[in-house]
């Protein structure tokens, strides 16, 4: 039986000093960032002593001259909230990472926080900058001139599943869950197929099917081996390919369906996947058909389209599902996935309100038939990037969202309390309750470890926290409410 | 009486134009809803959306990421 999956998101957003003052894009993230710490909300600095990001899953370790210094180096604001998240600054862009999520319904809300703390911490930083600036957020994947930044998933593995298994089952997923994880945007790059409107954001930049870059040669499938958990029984899938969504149904579905496929997975529950004869030129493919009929051409000679494809792994994981117990939430990915699924194959464009890449496409469509716009006009590129502006009076996916156009699967009131409060289901509980708590006695937090200094003895005092699933609100609430200082939790907790 | 005749006759074809005129007006009704709908959106995105698109869209350049 599959373990327990727990799974996190990084955005790194996109950010523009508009006014009379320039600002480099590295100094206005540090800003932004900086900001929101000065608010009286953390000064605890990241704690990297668990970090290898240069690790690979297929056995070694390289060396990368093409990775800039890290953000420590350069004495970047670099913090951890008390949701549990980490905010810094990551390749001269803002990076929100969520709290570890033990579903994806939650996986939603802490998400959307991540949006509204940026929101919050931009409006900051523009007080500080000459009157007339504003500091512009978007949740977004490319500039559409050659740059990418990413937003990644992150999913806890077993260690014994082999990682090449991983890789097969895998790329025709990924391939084909553009359906409804794209973003969507104008344009392509590279001089790829030239394409008016593609699904993905991402997709053109994506180069090789398999490897340990991240900011170029981009690969389907990323080999970054740093578990932040551990190492012995797992690893951190690190999921590079995907687009940032706003819709909630959209980040709901990418990362349920994710989720239940590495389900299946581990416990060898897929039949025989279909093998994509070109699984990076399949990808670009799909990402410019806005059918989802297009032919894929398969190892054995045959086609199948990106629906098909789809089809495949949810057929499975409905038998999978058939004789288990059923998560309410588990159950809600596989009835949308069906949906969303049955919609694509007679429309996908009426996907519009669930996914972002037909949300967007339909205004766009709306503008061109009022205003006769050719495809090239910057009013047009203007509304596909203000789409994923993240203040909600000016972002139109926020006021679309408003006026009711865009199904929400989770309460404002809810993302509003994540953006101070952890999930109570994961480690994350253990880490942000201790932050508000004990604030001044931490001098460091990372995903698996707190560092404390209270004060007694010379050494700092480091508590591990391998086992994403331990120190939740159940194994520790009652503790972390009884004890009135960060010695006495040090003693309880080692006593 | 064939006056009655031609009135009944009138009437008849009057009711009939009267449902046909019904069923257009609700028809048009909704597209006419809809039609508002789509302005009523289109105008709310132009009250907010930057005002020199060409200028932003020049000066929107990032820097590459993951």
């Amino acid at each position: 039986m599959a373990i327990p999956k727990y799974v996190g998101t990084e955005t790194e957003f996109g950010i523009q000093v508009v006014g009379p003052s320039e600002v480099n894009p590295v100094l206005a993230s540090s800003m932004v960032v900086g900001a929101y710490q000065s608010s009286g909300r953390s000064t605890i600095r990241w704690d990297h002593t668990d970090e290898h990001p240069l690790r690979d899953a297929r056995g070694y370790e390289e060396p990368d001259a093409h990775e800039p210094p890290t953000d420590e180096d350069l004495g970047l604001a670099n913090t951890v909230l008390t949701n549990g998240a980490r905010f810094y600054v990551d390749h001269a862009h803002p990076e929100y990472s969520s709290p570890e999520c033990s579903n994806a319904r939650d996986l939603v809300v802490w998400d959307k926080a991540g949006e509204r703390i940026l929101e919050d911490a931009a409006q900051r930083a523009a007080q500080s900058l000459p009157v007339g600036s504003r500091v512009l957020i978007h949740k977004n994947n490319t500039d559409g001139k050659g740059a990418a930044y990413g937003t990644h998933e992150n999913y806890l593995v077993p260690r014994a599943v082999p990682f090449p298994r991983l890789v097969t089952e895998l790329i025709p997923f990924f391939v084909s869950r553009l359906v409804y994880v794209g973003a969507g945007r104008i344009g392509n790059e590279f001089g790829l197929d030239a394409v008016p409107f593609q699904l993905s954001q991402r997709a053109d930049f994506f180069e090789v099917e398999v490897g340990l870059e991240t900011t170029l040669k981009r690969p389907l499938v990323n080999t970054r081996d740093e578990p932040h958990a551990d190492p012995e029984r797992y690893r951190r899938l690190h999921v590079i390919n995907g687009d940032a969504n706003l819709c909630e149904v959209a980040t709901f579905l990418k990362v349920g369906t994710t989720l239940i496929v590495l389900d299946m997975i581990e416990d060898e529950a897929l039949p025989e996947t279909p093998t994509l004869a070109h699984p990076v030129s399949a990808f670009h493919q799909v990402s410019h058909d806005l059918t989802g009929r297009v032919a894929l051409d398969l190892e054995d000679g045959s086609t199948a389209t990106p629906i098909e494809l789809q089809w495949h792994y949810l057929d499975a994981a409905k038998r999978y599902w058939k004789d288990r117990d059923l998560e309410p939430v588990t159950a809600e990915v596989l009835q949308r996935w069906e949906d969303v699924l049955a919609q694509a194959e007679t429309d996908p464009r009426a996907l519009a309100g669930q996914v972002d890449w037909a949300t967007k496409l339909r205004v766009l469509e709306r503008y061109r038939e009022r205003d006769g716009l050719d495809w090239h006009d910057d009013k047009l590129k203007m509304i596909d990037l203000q789409y994923h502006d993240v203040r909600r009076d000016k972002g139109l996916y926020n006021r679309l969202a408003a006026r009711g156009d865009v199904e929400r699967l989770v309460a404002e009131s809810e993302i509003q309390r994540a953006m101070t409060a952890p999930p109570e289901d994961t480690r994350a509980y253990f880490r942000g309750r201790c932050l508000e708590r004990f604030r001044d006695e931490i001098v460091a937090a990372g995903w698996d470890a707190l560092i404390f200094d209270v004060g007694t003895s010379e050494a700092l005092q480091r508590v591990p926290m391998m086992e994403p699933g331990r120190g939740t609100k159940a194994h520790v609430g009652d503790l972390l409410d009884e004890v009135d200082s960060a010695t006495e939790l040090l003693e309880r907790l080692t006593g | 009486m064939s006056d009655g005749g031609q009135t009944r006759k009138g009437t008849s074809s009057r009711e009939e134009v009267e449902e046909q005129v019904d069923t257009t007006t609700e028809t048009s009704d909704e597209t006419e809803e809809l039609v508002e709908d789509v302005d009523e959106l289109l105008d709310e995105i132009d009250d907010v959306l930057e005002e020199n698109a060409e200028e932003f869209i020049k000066n929107y350049v990032q820097k590459g990421g993951q």
